[in-house]
């Protein structure tokens, strides 16, 4: 380097510098509130090769909230939504994550998507004591209230769905032969560890992964054919749960599938399989939610509308309506965080239970339990329609507790779906 | 034994694609001694014209026509537009603005489509025929078999006995000296583009209806995967791609099928820096190539 | 290379150190001028730079482009984070250790790879080096009971030493510890390029045959320039890895490799300083056009996002090759070159090396 070339990089500093104060701004006493907003943000993957699938969440959840802005906002304020684009990279996780705290100051983060990405701040927003909400995933990870007091799951955790679906699997068809196809990551080991702890160590006859860097599992659907596998889990994300189908079909390979909800939305699976090809391949495709989905329900009802009004008629599917349940969760969280809400005031809301979202089971946010649904129910595609199979709602922890039955009614929709304090 | 025949059925209809992919790279390099980075965005810019007019026309074969012309078009505009650009004294410059290429199409895909998958349909049945209950390869693998083997067979004959053929050869080895006997060389390296475009676009194509579907980053792993066959088979050797594709394909599926989907990657590198160090031109160079 | 009274980069060693130290306090005093995300920002240019300051000597210096530097920058973070969750004790020692735990880690896998790359030219190497970037996930979720998969491995937080927290914010401390690294790293591979073995590394990347008659161990210059490279890298993945107390294969993508080699294109290929300005700018742009597209309706925002910075990244690639090979460097100097400049003797001013992109054996 020479003389000069340094000095003009000093030059260069010095504007960073200077750039850097003059964006500085004053911080406020409350971040993220003012009289009339509470500004909150998300990370969750727009572009890159895991966008696909993901995408339209975050897009259903600030729908939701123009909604609710349009409608007078929550106690006077209006929700404001950033969305940063992290491509499901880890690094880009932490840079955007760092830019919503500190140069956006949200008052929150909602719904960060992906086990790999969070991670990466889930230290981060609990050291700064940024409220950690609804985290997209279904890792455990995020149910640690002793470790990470700020951060309160959203998803199902995988080791409940599975035991769910295992239960129903071995009440459906108990003389079947049980095998698993699995992400070869955390999603598809606890998902087998939930199968696992309800058909016991010997009760998969054949294990098998997929790895997302490789798009062909024809030599696994060929194994689980020739173990002679009847009844077959899947631990796949939406793309790999078609692909499965899809390949077993070309091998003439006839079996029941059923899958995480991670991997289960109908709608999404037509849009990979085609809509002249799916409702055949998908007939009797069993899978687990937690949320609103039936059709006739009037949380549907209403989330389509929204979603006709402020999300441009975007394709509706179960990822709208998760993003709006996320969406109607934090706001009834924010309307029961008081009239001026702060971080202390919030987490409390959520801790003292008195949240009831719109699952079809209760939220289980307590002191001791930073865990959303702990409990799923049975979902089965018929001619095209994918639906709740009446009464079969299963309840279960993350451990070796028993998976039991659930009777209780789902939350009923209030009004024009706008939570009050 | 069922399990071995299944898994070597499935390699051999991958490593068709697989070897078609690498006759493009081989294409390139013969014509221009340049490895194209950016042959599988660009093929998948094609791919995305033969969804467009497979979705308006209804026609698979008009989609595939569009797409074929598509990437002619295409290799010819990067070969013109970008890289002539590429400073005749280094190999690295084509590296380079190949993989400019590559993020510029491969974003411009993103802005315009979106990152969802499309499912792209094919002309045949690709259910697999079962022979003695195992399921062989179906009638859409025997297609892409012998599209190979077709586009393998027409390319040597164009460079063994047609002007054109010599004619970049010998650009392609001798470029002064070729250009003191009159050939037009910068012809002939435009020859060389277009076709291997074309020959990419198809491969892509074949390959794509049988993976997640369409989406830009479809030819990613296709990329890595078609340039160890190319090493393999050797950057010089048409043959070599052939064979370099079914050995690679085989592998991967004898990888998958007994050791796990993940360690794929890791045996395509495991086999890339073997050959590299242990003949660096390929199992199918020609003896004077195997400096590079 | 001919009728240079001094060949690039060659300069007294005490002069350099002298250089570095200055830009050091010159940059630590500059983190008190930074609000946090400003000063995390500085920290991820002072981690890149380490990368890419590799890279750029790699490739100025003997004229091997890897596309695989960010899988070495990976090795250096996991180096770093398991040999810190193992060690006993906590504070400097532990990050001192750690760190150099990293660079040895960077440095074996960068042996490796080197000694595959003296037997590679250009498109080959960058071909090898991209399938181990292909392969790292692989790798990750293979031996995942040490690696941890795709999740990574994560190091406890450890804040600002007690001494200082008074003084200093936490983003301000990480961005300090960064600058101190790195211009560790820098001012290494500085004294490398203007010693003995950098007339070696350039006497193979122009003319390999001549070097060999002359004495010159061409094949062991090059792995050891590789190898250097490397640990440059791996030091500047563990940094990383100190800043955001984690490291996974999912940070190490393709893409970001890409990011290296334009930071490095477009800085000027061989100039160490181009290397910084192409930090500053793959840190700086994706931000800038974040802040730009977030006021797009919802739609168009989703569509550019991210999208868009990698559009400019390319174009800036092209560009840069096309119509100025030397990048911002040679257009900073090729601009200061027109007026008279007294103070400097010209020589010192030239663009560092001349010949950048060299042929190889296959083009004579």
């Amino acid at each position: 380097m020479s003389q000069r070339s340094r000095s003009v990089a000093l030059i260069a500093t010095t504007a960073l510098a200077a750039a850097g104060l003059a964006a500085c701004s004053t911080p406020e006493p409350s971040p993220g509130v003012t009289e009339d907003t509470v500004t909150v943000g998300t990370h969750t993957p727009l572009t890159g090769p895991a966008a696909a699938g993901y995408s339209s969440i975050s897009a259903a959840t600030k729908a939701y909230f123009d909604y609710v802005n349009d409608n007078g906002g929550i106690n006077g304020r209006n929700i404001e939504y950033i969305v940063k684009d992290d491509g499901y990279n880890p690094a880009t996780t932490s840079t955007v994550v760092r830019e919503l705290v500190q140069e956006d100051e949200v008052f929150a983060v909602i719904n960060g998507l992906g086990t790999p990405t969070h991670s990466a701040v889930v230290d981060y927003l609990n050291e700064n004591d940024v409220p950690d909400l609804f985290v997209a995933s279904g890792s455990p990870k995020w149910d640690q209230p002793d470790t990470f007091p700020n951060t309160f799951a959203y998803n199902a955790n995988y080791i409940v769905e599975a035991k769910a679906l295992a239960t129903y699997a071995q009440e459906t068809w108990p003389d079947k032969t049980f095998c698993v196809l699995g992400q070869d990551d955390d999603f598809g080991t606890d998902f087998t560890t939930g199968l696992v702890q309800v058909l016991g160590a010997d009760g998969l006859a054949s294990t098998q992964t997929y790895s997302v860097s490789v798009q062909d599992v024809v030599a696994q659907v060929g194994a689980m054919q020739a173990a002679g596998c009847e009844v077959n889990f899947l631990a796949t994300v939406n793309g790999f749960t078609a692909l499965a189908l899809g390949t077993a079909a070309k091998m003439k390979y006839g079996a029941q599938w059923v899958s995480s909800s991670s991997g289960g939305d109908y709608p999404t699976l037509v849009g990979y399989l085609g809509e002249d090809v799916a409702p055949l391949l998908l007939q009797g495709f069993v899978s687990s939610n937690y949320l609103p989905f039936s059709p006739d329900d009037a949380w549907v009802a209403l989330f389509q509308e929204i979603n006709d009004e402020y999300n441009d008629g975007a394709p509706f599917s179960g990822n709208k309506i998760y993003g709006m349940s996320v969406g109607y969760l934090f706001a009834q969280a924010l309307a029961k965080a008081g009239d001026d809400p702060t971080r202390e005031s919030l987490l409390d809301a959520l801790e003292v239970g008195a949240l009831t979202g719109n699952g079809i089971v209760p939220l289980g946010f307590s002191t001791d339990s930073h865990a959303a649904f702990e409990g799923v129910g049975i979902t089965v595609v018929d001619e095209g329609v994918q639906d709740y199979v009446d009464g079969e709602i299963y309840t279960t922890d993350a451990g070796n507790g028993p998976v039991e039955p659930y009777t209780g009614e789902a939350v009923a929709l209030e009004g024009d779906g706008i939570p009050t304090a | 034994m069922d399990r071995l025949v299944f898994l070597l059925g499935t390699g051999l209809a991958r490593g068709a694609v697989l070897a078609l992919f690498a006759l493009a790279l081989v294409l390139i390099w013969r014509g221009a001694r340049v490895v194209n980075f950016a042959q599988g965005a660009m093929a998948v810019v094609s791919t995305y014209v033969a969804f467009e007019v497979t979705s308006l026309t209804g026609s698979y074969w008009l989609g595939l026509l569009a797409a074929l012309l598509a990437g002619g078009l295409l290799g010819f505009a990067v070969e013109r537009g970008v890289m002539r650009f590429a400073s005749p004294a280094s190999p690295l410059s084509g590296v380079i603005l190949a993989i400019g290429l590559v993020m510029v199409l491969q974003s411009a895909l993103g802005i315009l489509f979106g990152p969802d998958y499309r499912p792209m349909r094919v002309p045949f049945d690709d259910r697999a025929i079962v022979v003695g209950g195992v399921p062989l390869l179906s009638p859409y693998d025997l297609f892409v078999l012998v599209v190979a083997v077709v586009v393998m067979g027409a390319l040597a004959v164009l460079f063994r006995w047609t002007s054109l053929g010599l004619q970049m050869r010998a650009a392609a080895f001798a470029p002064e000296v070729s250009r003191l006997l009159g050939v037009r060389v910068s012809r002939t390296v435009t020859v060389g583009w277009v076709l291997s475009s074309v020959v990419g676009s198809l491969a892509a194509l074949l390959l794509v209806p049988t993976s997640l579907g369409l989406n830009p980053h479809a030819t990613d792993s296709l990329f890595v995967l078609g340039f160890t066959v190319a090493v393999v088979g050797g950057l010089d050797s048409p043959v070599g791609a052939l064979v370099g594709g079914v050995v690679v394909g085989v592998a991967m599926s004898l990888v998958t099928g007994y050791l796990g989907a993940g360690l794929v990657p890791i045996a395509v590198l495991v086999l890339l820096v073997l050959v590299l160090l242990l003949r660096p031109a390929g199992l199918f160079a020609a003896a004077e190539a195997r400096r590079a | 290379m001919t009728g240079r009274q001094r060949l690039p980069g060659q300069r007294p060693l005490l002069r350099t150190l002298l250089v570095a130290a200055g830009w050091t306090v010159v940059a630590l005093g500059g983190t008190f001028a930074l609000d946090p995300f400003r000063n995390y920002q500085l920290a991820l240019v002072a981690a890149y730079l380490c990368a890419t300051a590799g890279l750029t000597v790699l490739v100025g210096a003997t004229g091997q482009l890897s596309l695989g530097h960010a899988a070495l920058m990976a090795v250096g973070g996991y180096g770093f984070a398991l040999t810190r969750n193992a060690l006993p004790f906590d504070g400097l020692p532990a990050f001192v250790v750690a760190l150099l735990a990293g660079a040895l880690a960077s440095a074996v896998v960068g042996l490796l790879l080197g000694l595959a790359a003296a037997r590679l030219s250009g498109p080959y190497l960058a071909g090898l080096t991209l399938a181990v970037v292909i392969a790292l996930p692989a790798v990750a979720s293979t031996w995942s009971t040490v690696l941890h998969g795709d999740q990574g491995v994560h190091i406890a937080f450890e804040g600002v030493p007690d001494a200082l927290r008074r003084v200093v914010a936490l983003e301000q401390w990480q961005a300090m510890v960064a600058v101190v690294v790195t211009s560790a790293v820098v001012t290494g591979l500085t004294v490398l390029r203007g010693g003995r073995f950098g007339l070696r590394m350039l006497a193979v990347r122009d003319d390999e045959v001549a070097a060999r008659l002359s004495g010159i161990p061409a094949g062991r210059v090059k792995v050891l320039a590789f190898t250097a490279s490397s640990v440059a890298a791996g030091v500047g993945g563990a940094v990383l890895c100190f800043v955001a107390q984690t490291v996974s294969p999912g940070a190490y993508t393709v893409g970001f490799s890409l990011l290296l080699v334009v930071a490095v294109v477009v800085g000027g290929l061989g100039s160490i300083l181009g290397a910084a300005l192409g930090s500053v700018v793959i840190v700086l742009l994706p931000w800038l056009i974040g802040r730009l597209t977030a006021n797009l309706p919802a739609d168009a925002a989703q569509r550019l996002d991210g999208n868009l910075a990698v559009l400019v990244f390319g174009l800036l690639l092209i560009t840069v090759m096309a119509v100025a090979p030397h990048g911002l460097h040679g257009a900073l100097v090729a601009r200061r070159r027109r007026r008279p400049s007294p103070d400097v003797p010209r020589p010192t001013a030239e663009p560092a090396p001349r010949k950048v992109l060299v042929p190889t054996e296959e083009q004579r």
